[in-house]
């Protein structure tokens, strides 16, 4: 530690002011102040004390409360690889995790890579420290993505994530919508055909191998199933998509890991548990009402329509955006009635997406963007409501 | 009529280093001073020259806006200094006090009988006056103040505060006389704050002629301003005062014995000092008077005022005008070796991002945390919401507040609430905020701006 700190201390002029690497000060101030949190004390008028609480924190424990998805995806990416080429040797095997991780570690590297860099580049340039969101959005872009994504599609998306998403706004804390959703919905809409079809949810898919997601087979789904049976639509059973064991995004599939991240992020109340809770009780009720008004004889050619609501939470990246992505403090609603209208509407708006546009099939993404367009106007109504109380009083 | 208001937001925060024990009287300091910098909303014009001889209770200076609003010596001797800042502003004016205070005379009889009038001149001239704060902003009220409540907070939640029930000391007769003193200046009664289900000093609910409300809940549960958010709030246009019940105790002197007595018992709190006890002084008393031989090491950060909304002082300076509490913590200037991933040593959170580190959730400790004042972190853009809020027991939106007068934008800061609140409001929200926000200098900086366009 000593060492570290005298060695830093000896090249620290270098970055400064007149130093020979002055260009790169922004990028060696913020690997400084990641080994050592720096001397700095309260200013002389104020509150003298501080709570232990900071960004890098907050930032960390979030990327801790990704790791049970990052992992699980792993290990899926070379289940799903092996299933298609006709091999099942179980789920929690060695081969699967070293197929997953030769898949998932260069998309993430590529993504810290790219973010880190204009990051960096912007904080020399507009003479601010380097923020810490990026830690999580670095990974939330990875596990959002197909484990097929082409690696410079993942730099120009993490790129135009970083510049016209965030830095183009302001910076960290200024950003109207998500980074990390910014990026997906980019690769979206810039390169659909490596975003969806039957044929980039599984690395290296076998030929002739549906890779059709929970999504796209309920979406194509013609007939009710027999019975109520749903496992004839999907192919796989309730325990299947709750663990996980079904293509997609990398850190999607498995509603159990994202639950655990859930939990992780609720017990160090870092994220919202209004808006997990909201969403995953928005998602429910906009279901339920599509059962109900099926059941009222409404809409009974739709077959989507028919699915149990709960099944809305199963498929596809709902419980993965509930937890990761709709939690963003920055782009999500940050008053606390705000924070349960905005959550129900991510629930309901993707359920509705979901059901009757064909044209995408995970509505979850657009869900958590239309809020995150909406959520200061959500806000507005209830600063506007505390000013009428203030009002009312005088 | 009492009653009992309930406070579900807010922290308590357990540190060591708390005043304890009856109040000591120690050998007297031997320079005091005012500094017109601690007193909110004035421009100070000078009515001594250094060498002039004065008696306690003689001017010093006044504002220069308002004439007849004096800052009186709190003891008599000469005047040895005129300390000047930056642009020659005004800092210290220093007395070097007599052994034995001689106090200025004011002609006290049947005032109190005599109504509003009288009581608000014999206060002026005998620089009682500046000892009354004003809602909102905090300054000294204009001599024509009209103001529609007087609060009175009788208990500090802040941690490492002094006990008011120590500082207030025995005299139940001098307390009633500043009460009614006090109330002569508005209609009904001097509104006290007190704590429910917690040890009351006897003068508090003893005293006749007030009106009482009972606080249950964590800090800022004993700030005067949540009292009045709940209990008469202030809206724009309306004026309420302020003052501590030591300051009672000054106003109460002056109305018994007609002289302007700054006599205090100021609590020496914190671990930088070697002993943390109670002590009695005048107004402005010099702080090395305080920390000469009592500091427990060297490099400690000198705050007079409480931990949370204090200034940092050097030894030489002097006791804040308003303070009764000096703190002296160690001033944590270390580099901490991956200190946001692994503390080295305790400190108190309001997160639980810590909760599997088990040491430092130790909130609840007897002897309660050392701390220092490192920052634990640079300061950053807002991210994290609703973190001020869990510690705001009022209905104001804090951190929208916040953002309001970032944006220089008086609208929204009246909306929001901004006349409720000073900076000792606002002083947890710092504390606990991720982001490591200013926030009590911005709120100044909101009030200060408001006062200038308005």
């Amino acid at each position: 530690m000593k060492g570290i700190r005298d060695l830093l201390d000896r090249i620290k002029p270098q970055f400064q002011k007149g130093g020979n690497l002055e260009k790169l000060h922004s990028t060696f101030d913020a690997f400084e102040t990641f080994l050592f949190v720096p001397p700095h004390t309260a200013p002389a008028k104020g509150a003298h004390i501080r709570d232990g609480i900071d960004l890098k924190r907050t930032m960390f424990t979030v990327v801790v409360a990704m790791l049970p998805v990052m992992l699980w995806g792993m290990l899926n990416v070379g289940y799903q690889h092996y299933l298609s080429q006709g091999i099942n040797e179980g789920f929690l095997t060695l081969n699967n995790f070293l197929f997953g991780l030769e898949k998932a570690l260069p998309i993430i590297v590529v993504s810290y890579a790219t973010g880190l860099g204009c990051e960096f580049l912007f904080a020399q340039l507009r003479n601010h420290p380097v923020n810490e969101g990026f830690l999580v959005t670095g990974l939330l872009i990875p596990l959002c993505l197909p484990p097929d994504i082409p690696l410079w599609m993942v730099a120009v998306a993490t790129i135009f994530a970083v510049v016209v998403g965030k830095e183009a706004f302001g910076g960290t804390g200024m950003n109207p919508l998500n980074p990390a959703l910014t990026a997906r919905v980019f690769l979206f809409f810039a390169y659909p055909t490596y975003m969806s079809g039957d044929n980039v949810w599984i690395a290296e898919q076998a030929d002739g191998y549906s890779g059709a997601t929970s999504l796209a087979k309920v979406a194509a789904a013609k007939e009710l199933p027999v019975g109520g049976d749903w496992y004839q639509t999907f192919g796989w059973s309730i325990s299947d998509m709750f663990l996980g064991f079904e293509p997609g995004s990398l850190g999607e599939t498995s509603v159990l890991m994202c639950l655990i991240g859930g939990i992780i992020l609720f017990a160090t109340g870092v994220g919202s548990w209004k808006i997990m809770v909201a969403t995953f009780a928005g998602g429910l009720l906009g279901g339920l009402i599509l059962n109900a008004l099926v059941a009222m004889g409404i809409g009974v050619d739709n077959v989507y329509m028919h699915m149990p609501a709960y099944y809305h939470l199963l498929i596809g990246g709902f419980a993965f955006g509930a937890v990761y992505m709709a939690t963003d403090p920055v782009s999500a609603a940050q008053t606390s009635r705000g924070k349960w209208i905005y959550g129900i509407m991510i629930g309901i708006v993707c359920i509705v997406i979901r059901v009757f546009n064909g044209a995408y099939p995970e509505g979850m993404m657009l869900a958590i963007l239309i809020m995150n367009v909406t959520a200061p106007l959500i806000d507005h109504y209830q600063v506007e409501a505390n000013i009428k109380r203030r009002l009312a009083r005088a | 009529m009492s009653k009992v208001i309930k406070l579900k937001r807010g922290l308590d925060l357990s540190l060591a280093g708390q005043a304890k024990g009856f109040v000591q009287d120690i050998e007297a300091p031997t320079t005091f001073a005012l500094k017109p910098t601690d007193i909110i909303g004035i421009t100070p014009k000078l009515s001594v020259k250094e060498g002039a001889e004065v008696k306690a209770g003689d001017p010093l200076f006044y504002d220069k806006r308002n004439e007849s609003v004096l800052f009186c010596s709190p003891v008599s001797g000469e005047v040895v200094a005129i300390n000047r800042g930056a642009k020659r502003v005004i800092e210290e004016i220093v007395v070097l006090a007599d052994k034995k205070i001689e106090f200025k005379k004011f002609d006290i009889s049947g005032a109190i009988e005599r109504g509003a009038d009288a009581v608000r001149s014999i206060l002026l001239e005998s620089g009682a006056w500046a000892h009354l704060r004003q809602r909102p902003f905090n300054r000294v009220p204009q001599p024509d103040v009209s103001p529609k409540a007087i609060f009175v907070s009788c208990f500090n939640s802040a941690p490492l505060s002094a006990d008011e029930n120590v500082v207030v000391g025995q005299d139940k007769d001098l307390f009633q006389m500043g009460v009614d003193a006090l109330n002569t200046l508005i209609e009904g009664n001097v509104h006290l704050g007190l704590p429910h289900e917690e040890a009351i000093n006897p003068i508090f609910e003893q005293v006749e002629h007030v009106d009482r409300t009972y606080f249950e809940g964590k800090h800022p549960a004993g700030n005067v301003g949540v009292q009045i958010h709940h209990v008469n709030p202030i809206n724009k246009g309306e004026t309420i005062l302020t003052l501590t019940p030591q300051d009672v105790l000054v106003i109460g002197r002056l109305f018994k014995n007609g002289i302007y007595d700054t006599q205090k018992v100021v609590a020496l709190s914190g671990t930088g000092f070697k002993e943390n006890r109670y002590v009695r002084t005048f107004a402005g008393a010099q702080i090395k008077s305080f920390t000469e031989n009592a500091l427990s090491s060297e490099n400690q950060r000198i705050i007079s005022g409480n931990i949370l909304s204090g200034t940092k002082v050097a030894e030489e300076s002097y006791l804040g005008f308003y303070d009764n509490v000096i703190t002296a913590i160690p001033e944590g200037d270390e580099y901490e070796f991956l200190g946001w991933l692994l503390p080295t040593y305790e400190r108190p959170t309001a997160s639980r991002a810590f909760v599997w580190l088990k040491r430092l959730f130790a909130k609840g400790r007897e002897d309660g945390f050392e701390v220092n004042a490192n920052m634990h972190g640079e300061e950053r853009a807002y991210v994290v919401s609703e973190q001020y809020d869990k510690v705001m027991p009022m209905d104001i939106l804090p951190t929208q507040l916040i953002k309001s007068i970032m944006a220089n934008d008086i609208d929204k800061m009246e909306q929001l609430g901004i006349y409720e609140v000073v900076e000792e409001d606002m002083a947890l929200c710092e504390f606990v905020c991720t982001s490591k926000i200013p926030v009590q200098q911005v709120l100044r900086n909101g009030l200060d701006y408001i006062e200038k366009e308005a």
